[in-house]
């Protein structure tokens, strides 16, 4: 395969410099399709609510579908658990808590879970097919990053259960009892293994609940769960939208709530718990800078930028959502960006040559259209590079916008999508000040070749996570969580423990 | 201005700040020189904005009523100091943390009198555990970080490192007892990371708070990092728990309706909300009352992703 370099047409706007050339994608990149053969992954056509190490079904005897928002069909459907159920769940959560697992020698609690890991491992290919179907992200995402990293994340909490008198300098430390926890949809499976494998290692008993768009995967780890024989009501999983998890947070017999999700959400359930003595963790939303200088290595930035937006189509809380460019190699950077964004590919989430999948849902794909109308009607310029998107399913093409002024939606708002907002700096510290005006301060990516400036850069930034020439890298020893209304707490990392246990 | 003003005035005579309770002095004698009690506010003493203040319970002295406007402006002074006092090195806050001490300590008997006329049993205890303890967190400027930090090994060519980040402004409801020592010990902690605070103090001796604050401004402090305001709990609190340039709320001894609000308003912008409360005799434990939790308490983890070869 080769890729021409060609001269540019002669367009009718003549915006393009003579004598410019521009690389040529034409058909050099046109892929076979290489999807993922499903067939050996079971999908039942209707999953109960996992309580007590059990399905049952849930009182109300309502169900609600869950689709693939690839192509609009239905996989399977799933329990709406009312405060009821949720009730039967905290009960099994505590019963397991002051029946077992509060008494369990600590190290045979950490087996159970590197158990999971295992089985994680061992069942990773149909894990990564249902995130894949049931979420809309790219197989190759799913298979590389959601599911390896999932078992990673209870592995090395397993390691932490018998070493839990050593975290934290000699402070005696002591278990919650039962956590809540509610997840969001963009990496369903990931989100859970974050927030189960602390709470377990910790000594606590879980209801989780996941996000009502995702539902999947946390029924399969649910039969993981089973499979590692772990004592029932250690981890129950009940399915449902806002009032499933509302009551979870009003339960009074829940210690600790854990919520991953929007900033709006994240501030009512603080309102929620205010007064209530229970423990509380945000991870939230985020408009994240990534920072480009000149002195960068432009090509492996370009990489980093893409990678920083369009990574899950843009569904992550951490996105490189505000890029920032030193003005000398704006016009560079955004012919390079256009280039590279032209090579990508949109469409099935399952074939395994896929770089942006499916958005998450039709009401997610609305709030990006409407969110990208905002951003041309105040003045920045929208581009997208050709594709064709599929004629079913959610899809959005990758979009960005220059000329962006700090002051438009695009760049205050969390798009949560495949959309970048454009904007330039002249110095170190207009780049800061810059980053830094949000309320958000989740994570922020810094380009230089300069290692001295990355980490004095990394020192100005209030973001919980920064990241030195990469983007969107995650690792469970690597305390993730933000800074500001992004929330507070962190997950993963010893500091991770802080999250479910008392310390004195 | 103030509700109590005639009672004041009433019990107001001569040398009646120096010995309550002593025979009217000797009109020919010297007049003694009564001191104006001000809050402390961007390194100044100031009086209440409002112009209102109120009496101590012995009806010995006059101290200012705070305001809103004046825990806005406290937060504005709060604010304007933040990036210096962060920016210090860890040594040179600690040794202005240790002059404090050493300040406190020139000043023992004006603090110990101070609290002994709030109703103290033991004033000399408290103010050797108060001094003591503002000695201990000076020690911690420069080692918390080695507990808090932590290099992570992540799987690739990074080297990854968590450190610790002060949060901004802070909001401290100190607790009524013990006034001094529980004021030293919930102001020292939050400020020995490069936080700054806006302390409301208590309510029931709010004179040896004032004192404290001479030391404060004594002790090489930059004018700002604390912030001293009197007056009522309930009617400052629910103004800088809604404060937007606020962070955290440390708020002790709190309890009731009033409570739960403040919570709710912190809500608005996410801020960190710890409610505790110490026993009288926990507070004058090393382990609980100087626990370096404290200062963990008020204090953000930066995770860094550094290239390696790339």
């Amino acid at each position: 395969m080769t890729i021409k370099l060609v001269e540019p047409k002669a367009t009718a706007a003549g915006d393009r410099r003579r004598g410019e050339r521009r690389l040529e994608f034409a058909h050099a990149w046109d892929y076979a399709p290489a999807p993922e053969a499903v067939d050996h992954v079971k999908i039942l056509p209707r999953y109960e609510l996992f309580i007590d190490g059990k399905w049952q079904a849930p009182e109300k005897g309502r169900y609600f579908d869950t689709l693939s928002p690839s192509t609009e069909q239905k996989l399977s459907e799933v329990a709406e658990a009312s405060a009821e159920d949720v009730d039967r769940a905290v009960r099994a959560a505590r019963h397991a808590y002051d029946r077992v697992w509060s008494r369990m020698k600590p190290l045979e609690r950490g087996k159970y879970i590197f158990r999971i890991a295992r089985i994680i491992q061992e069942r990773s290919r149909e894990l990564c097919i249902v995130e894949s179907l049931d979420g809309g992200k790219p197989i190759k995402e799913s298979r590389d990053f959601d599911v390896p990293t999932a078992a990673a994340h209870f592995f090395y909490y397993a390691g932490w259960a018998d070493k839990l008198g050593y975290a934290f300098g000699g402070r005696p430390v002591s278990a919650l009892g039962v956590a809540g926890q509610i997840i969001p949809w963009n990496f369903p499976l990931l989100m859970a293994a974050w927030k189960i494998a602390p709470a377990l290692a910790c000594g606590n008993t879980v209801v989780l609940k996941p996000a009502e768009t995702t539902p999947l995967s946390a029924m399969f780890l649910a039969e993981i769960i089973q499979e590692a024989e772990l004592p029932d009501g250690v981890v129950n999983i009940v399915t449902g939208a806002g009032a499933t998890g509302a009551a979870l947070v009003a339960h009074p017999d829940v210690n600790k709530v854990a919520f991953t999700g929007s900033t709006d959400v994240g501030k009512r359930i603080q309102k929620a718990l205010a007064g209530t003595g229970k423990k509380l963790t945000l991870e939230l939303g985020g408009k994240a800078a990534n920072i480009v200088f000149a002195d960068a290595p432009l090509d492996q930035a370009v990489d980093g930028i893409v990678n920083g937006i369009f990574f899950n189509q843009g569904h992550v809380c951490c996105a490189g959502s505000r890029l920032l460019l030193e003005e000398s190699v704006h016009d560079l950077v955004i012919r390079k960006l256009r280039d590279r964004m032209a090579t990508l590919r949109v469409g099935d989430p399952l074939d395994k040559n896929t770089d942006i999948g499916a958005i998450n849902s039709r009401m997610q794909l609305e709030k990006i259209k409407e969110l990208c109308a905002a951003g041309e009607a105040e003045g920045a310029e929208r581009w997208s590079p050709p594709c064709e998107l599929p004629a079913k399913g959610f899809f959005f093409a990758p979009t960005v916008f220059t000329g962006v002024a700090q002051s438009h939606r695009i760049a205050r708002e969390e798009i949560f999508g495949p959309v970048l907002s454009v904007l330039t700096f002249r110095t170190e510290a207009e780049a800061v000040e810059k980053a830094n005006n949000t309320f958000y301060g989740l994570s922020a990516g810094v380009w230089s070749n300069k290692g001295a400036r990355l980490f004095k850069m990394a020192t100005q930034l209030e973001a919980g996570v920064v990241w030195g020439n990469t983007y969107n890298k995650f690792d469970p020893s690597s305390p993730f969580g933000g800074y500001k209304e992004s929330g507070f707490g962190r997950e993963g990392g010893r500091q991770g423990l802080a999250a479910y246990l008392h310390v004195d | 201005m103030s509700e109590r003003r005639k009672t004041g005035a009433e019990r107001r005579r001569p040398g009646a700040d120096l010995e309550p309770g002593s025979e009217p002095a000797d009109p020919l004698a010297r007049l003694a020189v009564k001191k104006t009690w001000k809050m402390y506010v961007g390194g100044a003493f100031v009086r209440s904005e409002s112009g209102r203040y109120l009496v101590t319970a012995d009806g010995v002295d006059n101290y200012p009523w705070a305001s809103r406007k004046d825990g806005r402006d406290a937060v504005t002074a709060a604010q304007a100091a933040q990036k210096g006092w962060a920016g210090k090195t860890a040594y040179n806050r600690g040794q202005i943390l240790y002059r404090l001490g050493e300040v406190m300590e020139g000043r023992r008997a004006e603090l110990a009198l101070s609290l002994e006329r709030a109703g103290e049993s033991q004033p000399e205890r408290e103010v050797d555990a108060a001094i003591d303890r503002a000695i201990s967190f000076a020690g911690w400027s420069d080692k918390y970080q080695s507990l808090f930090a932590s290099s992570n090994p992540v799987a690739g060519p990074h080297f990854g490192f968590s450190v610790t980040d002060p949060m901004g402004v802070v909001v401290i409801a100190a607790p009524d007892r013990p006034a001094l020592l529980g004021l030293v010990g919930s102001i020292c902690p939050v400020i020995v990371s490069g936080n700054v605070a806006v302390v409301v103090v208590s309510e029931v001796d709010p004179i040896t708070p004032l004192i404290l604050a001479e030391c404060l401004a004594t002790s090489d402090l930059p004018g700002g990092v604390v912030n001293l305001l009197t007056g009522k709990r309930a009617e400052v609190l629910p103004h800088l728990a809604k404060h937007m340039g606020v962070r955290a709320l440390d708020l002790w001894d709190l309890t009731g309706d009033d409570a739960v609000k403040l919570e709710v308003a912190a809500a608005d912008n996410v801020k960190r909300v710890t409610r505790r409360s110490l026993e009288l005799e926990a507070w004058y434990d090393e382990t609980r009352g100087g626990s370096p939790g404290n200062i963990e308490r008020f204090l953000e983890t930066k995770t860094v992703w550094h290239p390696m070869g790339a």
